[in-house]
């Protein structure tokens, strides 16, 4: 076992240094530069100030040189500043970390609290006007864009509450936090929870005509002990794996529902950055997610073994 | 006894506006915080180194400029500037030198005294003529007529004409004008301004917030009377119009509400008050005349007599938007050609099918037809603003057998497309700081201005701009500015489609406040406004 996490640590430092490529070649690929978007907003483009600027922001060095700069810096925690802002890149990111982690973690949390519970009834109550109903809802999860459903919630809210719970200033108590977040988390969780629903419903049906579960049934085990402790932890094993890819890309549903209900956080962040070739903020926030993706699987391989003891890494 | 009567009436007239002035002055009340949205983050706080509203807006009450445009009148003109740091100003040698006497005692929001020395390094840094560099200069055009800037003592200065411009008081008056402190270097002014204004700038974070708060220590006593204003930055129009109706905002951003959000709105919140306005920004067509075939100036006459104005109108001003030159029209503007003027102007007349029956003469002559039509790309920034009248135009060219496709451009990228003259055909908006012709000639059909994107120059032009320039305002030099503005689009140097119109909208406790209608860029000092809660 251990042999194995440490070979999987490295490959994840390896696959970290291979982004980091990827994302400081593909983001100078892109056509229009920073100081080209700078120049914008004042409606024209000076060649001589430009070449200052780019000589200010180092990028009239060769590419090769900007990498190097960029990598060492990052290694010893320098992010560099801000193209536009001017201000320190951790000033910026730091604050905003937090609040896209507690958006998704909120909506994890939304998309497994009804999405398991719901897929395992509609499995036990296969074919019944209940399991009819819950499959609508989790195909509704599926189809309905997540911009479209939160633009929906927003209207609502106006329209009935005559109030619009959207983000305009940091929330002083953990309870007005929570409140500001249920929205948009739910709106967000809707669809991973459609998912994770429809999953384990069929993994559920699947296992439930399995020789044990007959066997628990004949034995005299109640339903409960057969739906949740038999059935339920071998359907899980799959779920699991779409739950560890859901929470790495739910980055990118949040990047609408952060923007819709105008969260100040890391993804709605991110699109503004590479929008403005803010070339530090993008390339320490997507190093940030890479790692973040990196390390939720790496975590998800290891829960297979907890969750399934037939599976052991040796 | 009539005489008597009409003393009596004149009397009792003079009382009731005193005793009305009065009420009003004392129904004014302190306090509060103004909330608005914002559409983005402004590039920076430094409004000389920005050419958006994005900056101005929220920013133009940091700083004071010498003169202002009256904040309580929606329209600017040489006749509406009032004193501002400036007590008074004296024109000499014949309106090549402008002397201004300046106020005493006020401070920057640091602590540090305003003095003569302010406006002569805010002018050197526009001029490029002080060591510290502004990263960019917008408005270098507006002054090219400025020699230099003197100082006499602490409270005197004078500006240096290179040759007499009476209108140069107009530019000082502008939002874009503010006077910066010689002793805070152009990055801190940024990032983090400092001015001498009603309100001090707090904080910006990005897709965030820009907060600002009541300056205690402003030299105009009494005022502000906000305690300060908050813009939170909303880039989804939707949400934002909603938090507007849902009362999270007590004004929207300026030149923010289109007509159809506006009928929205008025349906959704009644209450909520409503001021039309121009924004004298305009809807242009864009022909780089570096690239052939538009190099030839009839394949130019030719596009510009095919342009169906009342179509656009319809279809995207639902008959609201305003026709004119270069120049925004009375009752909107100051200098813009009226509809007897305008229906003269080669393109505008009303009768489109003749126009374009013309137009097709001149294409057939130039080889083109319905079996070999020209093909061009129009390039437009990717924003519903841009892309909707650039399809519209599309099919106008279509009538004198110019096939257009559609070329969309990534917003943030446009400007350096255009400034590069990177493009065939294009669509644009142009705004302008201030109604005033020196301020539109110079900056976009001025030869070698950085903002003249399609490259018309033309030295006859010149030498109009510069005898308009030197006119005195009245019937003579309005006369002119027809005639050029005249020439300026039967030239397709960027003939205009229409001028926008947008709504402001605000609650109804919102007091004090006036918009603007010929720019929308400088009615925005906010020291006035009060909220009746």
């Amino acid at each position: 076992m251990s042999a194995y996490v440490i070979q999987r640590v490295l490959l994840m430092f390896l696959t970290l240094l291979g982004m980091s490529v990827i994302i400081f070649v593909l983001l100078r690929l892109v056509p229009g530069n920073i100081v080209d978007i700078m120049f914008d907003s004042a409606g024209f483009v000076d060649p001589s100030e430009k070449a200052t600027i780019e000589k200010e922001l180092g990028l009239d060095l060769p590419i090769y040189q900007q990498y190097f700069d960029w990598i060492t810096a990052l290694l010893v925690g320098d992010l560099g500043f801000s193209f536009v802002s001017e201000m320190p890149a951790i000033d910026e990111i730091g604050p905003r970390i937090p609040i896209t982690a507690k958006l998704a973690a909120l909506s994890l949390f939304f998309s497994i609290l009804f999405g398991l519970p719901l897929g395992v009834i509609s499995a036990v109550r296969q074919n019944t006007a209940l399991d009819y109903v819950l499959r609508i809802i989790s195909l509704s999860g599926l189809s309905l864009p997540s911009f479209w459903l939160a633009l929906l919630i927003l209207m609502a809210c106006v329209s009935y509450m005559g109030a619009i719970p959207i983000y305009t200033e940091t929330p002083e108590t953990l309870w007005d936090e929570l409140l500001l977040y249920l929205l948009p988390s739910a709106a967000v969780g809707f669809r991973a929870s459609a998912l994770i629903m429809r999953l384990t419903r069929s993994s559920m049906l699947e296992v439930m005509r399995q020789d044990y579960i007959r066997t628990a049934m004949s034995k005299g085990a109640t339903e409960n002990a057969i739906n949740y402790k038999h059935a339920l932890r071998n359907a899980v094993l799959p779920v699991t794996t779409i739950i560890g890819i859901e929470a790495a890309f739910l980055i990118g549903g949040l990047i609408i529902t952060e923007t819709v209900f105008n969260i100040p956080g890391v993804a709605h962040f991110l699109v503004e950055a590479i929008l403005m070739r803010d070339y530090p903020i993008v390339q320490s926030l997507v190093m940030f997610i890479a790692i973040i993706v990196v390390v939720i699987n790496f975590l998800t391989d290891l829960a297979y073994a907890i969750l399934d003891p037939r599976i052991r890494y040796s | 006894m009539k005489m008597n009567f009409l003393k009596l009436f004149a009397t009792a007239a003079v009382i009731a506006g005193t005793i009305g002035g009065t009420s009003i002055a004392f129904a004014e009340k302190s306090g509060g915080i103004l909330k608005f949205y914002h559409r983005g983050t402004p590039p920076s706080g430094s409004i000389h180194e920005e050419a958006t509203s994005s900056t101005v807006v929220p920013y133009m009450s940091v700083f004071n400029n010498l003169v202002m445009f009256d904040q309580a009148k929606p329209v600017n003109s040489i006749e509406t500037i009032v004193p501002d740091l400036a007590t008074s100003w004296e024109w000499g040698n014949d309106k090549s030198k402008l002397t201004f006497k300046l106020r005493k005692g006020v401070k920057f929001h640091d602590g540090k005294p305003f003095t003569a020395k302010d406006v002569a390094c805010t002018w050197n840094l526009i001029l490029g003529k002080s060591k510290a560099k502004l990263r960019k200069n917008p408005r270098k055009s507006w002054y090219k007529n400025l020699a230099s800037v003197e100082t006499n003592g602490d409270y005197e200065v004078t500006f240096n004409l290179k040759r007499r411009q009476p209108a140069f008081l107009m530019l000082l008056a502008s939002g874009y004008s503010p006077v910066y402190p010689c002793h805070v270097p152009p990055k801190k002014m940024r990032t983090k301004p400092i001015g001498t204004g009603p309100f001090k700038f707090v904080s910006l974070k990005q897709n965030e917030h820009v907060k600002f708060k009541k300056n205690d220590d402003y030299w105009k006593k009494g005022r502000p009377l906000l305690d300060g204003h908050e813009w939170t930055i909303i880039k989804s129009r939707s949400t934002r119009v909603l938090g507007l109706i849902a009362g999270k905002f007590d004004m929207s951003f300026a030149g923010d509400i289109s007509i159809p959000i506006y009928k929205d709105l008025a349906k959704q919140a009644p209450h909520m008050v409503c001021e039309k306005h121009a924004t004298n920004v305009s809807t242009n067509l864009i022909v780089n005349q570096f690239k052939a075939p538009f190099d030839n100036a009839d394949i130019r006459k030719a596009m510009v007599l095919t342009i169906d104005r009342a179509a656009f109108n319809k279809i995207l001003g639902h008959n609201e938007f305003i026709m004119g030159g270069s120049m925004l029209p009375p009752p909107h503007g100051v200098w813009g050609m009226p509809p007897e003027v305008l229906k003269n102007v080669a393109g505008y007349h009303p009768d489109v099918a003749a126009n374009r029956a013309e137009a097709q003469k001149i294409m057939k002559k130039l080889g083109y037809g319905p079996d070999n039509p020209l093909k061009i790309k129009v390039a437009t920034r990717n924003i519903a603003i841009y892309r909707d009248p650039a399809v519209l135009l599309i099919d106008h060219l279509k009538e004198i057998y110019i096939e257009g496709e559609l070329d969309t451009v990534e917003t943030s990228n446009w400007h350096a497309k255009v400034a590069r003259k990177d493009y065939q055909v294009g669509l644009n908006l142009t705004g302008i700081g201030v109604d005033e012709p020196d301020a539109m000639f110079y900056e976009n059909y001025a030869c070698g201005s950085q903002r003249n994107y399609t490259g018309y120059c033309k030295e006859e032009m010149m030498a109009l701009f510069e005898k308009q320039s030197m006119m005195d305002d009245g019937p003579e030099r309005l006369k002119l500015v027809y005639e050029i503005d005249k020439k300026l689009q039967e030239d397709a140097a960027r003939p205009i489609i229409a001028h926008n119109v947008r709504y402001n909208c605000f609650q109804p406790f919102v007091k004090g406040f006036k918009t603007m209608t010929n720019s929308l860029y400088n009615g925005w000092r906010f020291e006035d406004i009060y909220l009746d809660k």
